[in-house]
């Protein structure tokens, strides 16, 4: 239970757990996507590797917050999982069923039962469609036809996201809503088709701090009282805390460390995942007077990453003639917390 | 206790019971824009000081007026400003009162610069980065080209950009990257004051933590004052000397850094540390409960009163600005702001 298989990567992942927790709704292995860069938009030069072997599952009733660095493939990851990218190799299975094997019928039922949030809150909302018309559309492509049946869940959901009253919201455009309240009208766009999954891509980065911690507060309200999985990419680890059951953290399209969040947040076991926390300031006055300790360099090309780990170009505790030639294998100290480093790799006895 | 404080947090020069002449002090500015409904009231009367050294944060909402602020401070209005009024002291002269010509000489940049709100996206995509950060000496102080690309490699050096980065394009940085050389663009001319808006809100927390770590140095090394926007209460903490909340046109409280993360007195101010996330906190962080007030259509009385926890009846008439001896000041009907400290301990 404590180590995987000895093969760093390519191999199922072991589910220590699988007994006594919940179902999983979706999971991933071995998944990569590689997008071809091509110089004078013709000849492949490379590929950029932005989601590059990744896995993890996501089980009901449970949020994971993935977060990284700027480019580190996030959004790749989640728009692979929504079947946005094909991946250039590995699965992703929802409900059993690998998305490569979907028809048709298959995408649009998955589209009902997998919700979206994007990024941007004021990028998201079509600025003539008011907000009846913004929650009508996903129900008419999803063949809800009866005009009172719309009306009824429209309201449902704007009262579940705490548009109230609903009526002085209906017949509002995007541009008349503050960014707290266009970013509800998004999650509940994501949410009226009654999903099993809500992805979420940095769901609050644009909105202020105050309005941040409302939305997440909903997001988990929701997300519990429907029983919901929910994956959220943020790059703001100082909140995941009470808003997920687990962490993702991702490096140069990998995923380096992946665990529940108090332990991940408590004992982060990769030198990035540490490095990471170290540069979140808690608000002290005495902040000002000294530098925060972070590590140098900037992350890698994804084009050429580095041999070996990812990391090691900034790593302060660098094993030279390891680290820079293979890739860790992942392995898990304790239950669920799952590490790819060697400084806890198998052999080395650190 | 102000002194101990401005002491212990390197402040220097604001340090001491009697003030010198601060760098930078304001009177009422207002500015006002007309809209088709009314007249926005984005800057509503701001009492404001930078000391020599010293770092600013004015923290506060998204449409509070913090960038309406620094237009007003730098003079960068839109067409349709209805009030633009009040005295802004700059090294003991008004600067309000001198004509364009003369404030865009002896003013912009060279005595205030200026990092705007996503300037790190508005550079110009096809001068190479050190001719964009080398121009205000060129156009301000009539540097010749080589002259002012040197000065602009020694910025770089500041800002702990390699030198050879001065004759690449905008793209081929990265985000943290280009904010370091908007930064040294603001360096360049020597300004006795720097503005800050929003310098880190839309990078990663490493890139963050790298930015404000090079605004620590430059403040060391330079001493120059900062004036920083942001609504980043965490970050802020990273280099604020004061804090300086803002809510729809006015402060509501200026205070100690020490003071502010710790101890803040205005009921505003409390709810927003508790609305702070931290890492190790086992409490959630708390959403302050509704909306500010349309800047179209302020109530008379207190701003904050229609959200706030400790209202009293007198909150319908336009509260007090008290200010304690240490010099922080709270504009709020409530003696102490409400009682207690804060609910978080700030350890
Ligand atoms: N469709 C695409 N074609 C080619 N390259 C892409 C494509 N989408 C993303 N990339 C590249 O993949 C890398 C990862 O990008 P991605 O948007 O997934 O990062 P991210 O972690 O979401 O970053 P951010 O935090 O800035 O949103 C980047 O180098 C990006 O330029
Ligand atoms: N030129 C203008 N004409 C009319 N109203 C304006 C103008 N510029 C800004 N406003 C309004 O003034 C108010 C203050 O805007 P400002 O940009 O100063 O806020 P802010 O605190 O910087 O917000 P943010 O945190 O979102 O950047 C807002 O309500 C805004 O809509
Ligand atoms: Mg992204
Ligand atoms: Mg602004």
């Amino acid at each position: 239970m404590s180590a995987m298989p000895e093969m760093s990567r390519g191999v199922e992942a072991v589910h220590p757990t699988a007994g006594t927790s919940p179902e999983v709704v979706l999971s991933v292995s071995e998944l990569s996507t590689w997008f071809a860069l091509r110089r004078f938009g013709v000849f492949r030069v490379g590929d950029v590797r932005a989601v590059d072997g990744v896995d993890f599952e996501l089980r009901r009733g449970e949020t994971t917050a993935f977060v990284g660095e700027s480019g580190c493939g996030k959004s790749s990851l989640a728009r692979t999982l929504l079947g946005l990218h094909r991946p250039t190799h590995g699965r992703v299975v929802f409900e059993g069923r690998d998305l490569a094997t979907f028809g048709r019928a298959e995408w649009r039922a998955f589209r009902g039962r997998v919700g979206f949030v994007q990024q941007d809150p004021y990028g998201a909302l079509a600025p003539f469609m008011d907000v009846r018309r913004i929650l009508s559309e996903p129900l008419i492509v999803n063949g809800v036809r009866g005009r009172a049946e719309r009306e009824r869940r429209i309201r449902e959901v704007l009262s579940e996201v705490r548009l109230l009253p609903v009526d002085d919201y209906l017949g509002k455009y995007p541009h008349m809503l503050s960014g707290g309240q266009q970013q509800r009208v998004v999650i509940a766009r994501a949410l009226i088709l009654e999903p099993v999954l809500i992805i979420a891509d940095e769901p609050v980065s644009m909105l202020d701090a105050s309005v941040r911690v409302e939305i997440l507060t909903l997001l988990r309200e929701v997300q519990r009282a429907r029983n919901l999985t929910l994956a959220f990419i943020t790059h703001d680890l100082s909140t995941v805390r009470h808003f997920a059951e687990r962490i993702s953290v991702m490096y140069a399209g990998r995923i380096i460390e992946q665990g529940p969040v108090d332990d991940l947040l408590d004992d982060p076991k990769h030198p990035y995942t540490q490095a990471l926390l170290a540069a979140i300031p808690d608000p002290l006055a005495e902040n000002a007077t000294h530098d925060r300790v972070l590590p140098g360099g900037e992350p890698p090309s994804l084009v050429n990453p580095p041999a070996g780990c990812h990391f090691h170009p900034r790593c302060p505790a660098l094993i030279p003639g390891r680290c820079d030639r293979d890739v860790p294998t992942e392995v898990e100290p304790t239950a669920g917390h799952r590490v790819a480093c060697w400084l806890h790799g198998p052999g080395t006895g650190a | 206790m102000k002194t101990a404080e401005a002491i212990e947090h390197g402040t220097g020069t604001t340090a001491g019971g009697v003030a010198e002449e601060p760098l930078l002090r304001t009177e009422g500015l207002r500015l006002h824009y007309r809209a088709e409904r009314g007249v926005v009231r984005a800057v509503d009367g701001i009492d404001l000081s930078i000391g020599r050294g010293e770092a600013v944060v004015v923290l506060g909402e998204s449409g509070c007026g913090k960038s309406s602020l620094t237009k007003a401070l730098l003079r960068m209005l839109p067409r349709n400003v209805a009030t633009y009024s009040g005295s802004v002291w700059f090294e003991g002269r008004n600067i309000m009162s001198l004509d364009d010509e003369t404030f865009r000489r002896e003013v912009r940049w060279v005595g205030i610069s200026m990092v705007m709100q996503a300037a790190m996206n508005a550079l110009n995509p096809v001068v190479r980065v050190g001719e964009q950060v080398a121009e205000p000496l060129r156009v301000h102080r009539g540097w010749s080209n080589a002259r002012a690309l040197e000065r602009a490699a020694e910025m770089f050096d500041l800002v702990g950009l390699p030198s050879d980065f001065l004759s690449r394009y905008p793209f081929e940085l990265s985000g943290g990257m280009r904010q370091r050389a908007v930064l040294a663009m603001a360096l360049v001319a020597e300004p006795k004051l720097v503005i800050l808006d929003e310098p880190t809100s839309a990078l990663d927390v490493l890139t963050q933590a790298n930015i404000m770590n090079v605004l620590k140095g430059i403040k060391a090394r330079l001493g120059t004052s900062f004036l920083l926007i942001t609504h980043d209460v965490a970050t802020s903490s990273e280099i604020a000397n004061r804090v300086a909340l803002m809510y729809a046109g006015q402060f509501v409280e200026i205070a100690s850094a020490a003071r502010f993360f710790s101890a803040p007195s205005h009921p505003y101010s409390r709810l927003l540390m508790a609305s702070v996330p931290r890492l190790h906190d086992p409490r959630p962080p708390i959403h302050i409960p509704g909306q500010p007030p349309n800047l179209l259509d302020l109530p008379v009385g207190c701003r904050f009163a229609s959200r706030c926890p400790s209202r009293l009846a007198a909150c319908g008439d336009p509260p007090p600005v008290r200010r304690d001896a240490a010099g922080n000041v709270s504009r709020c009907w409530l003696e102490d702001g409400g009682g207690g400290s804060v609910a978080r301990d700030p350890r």
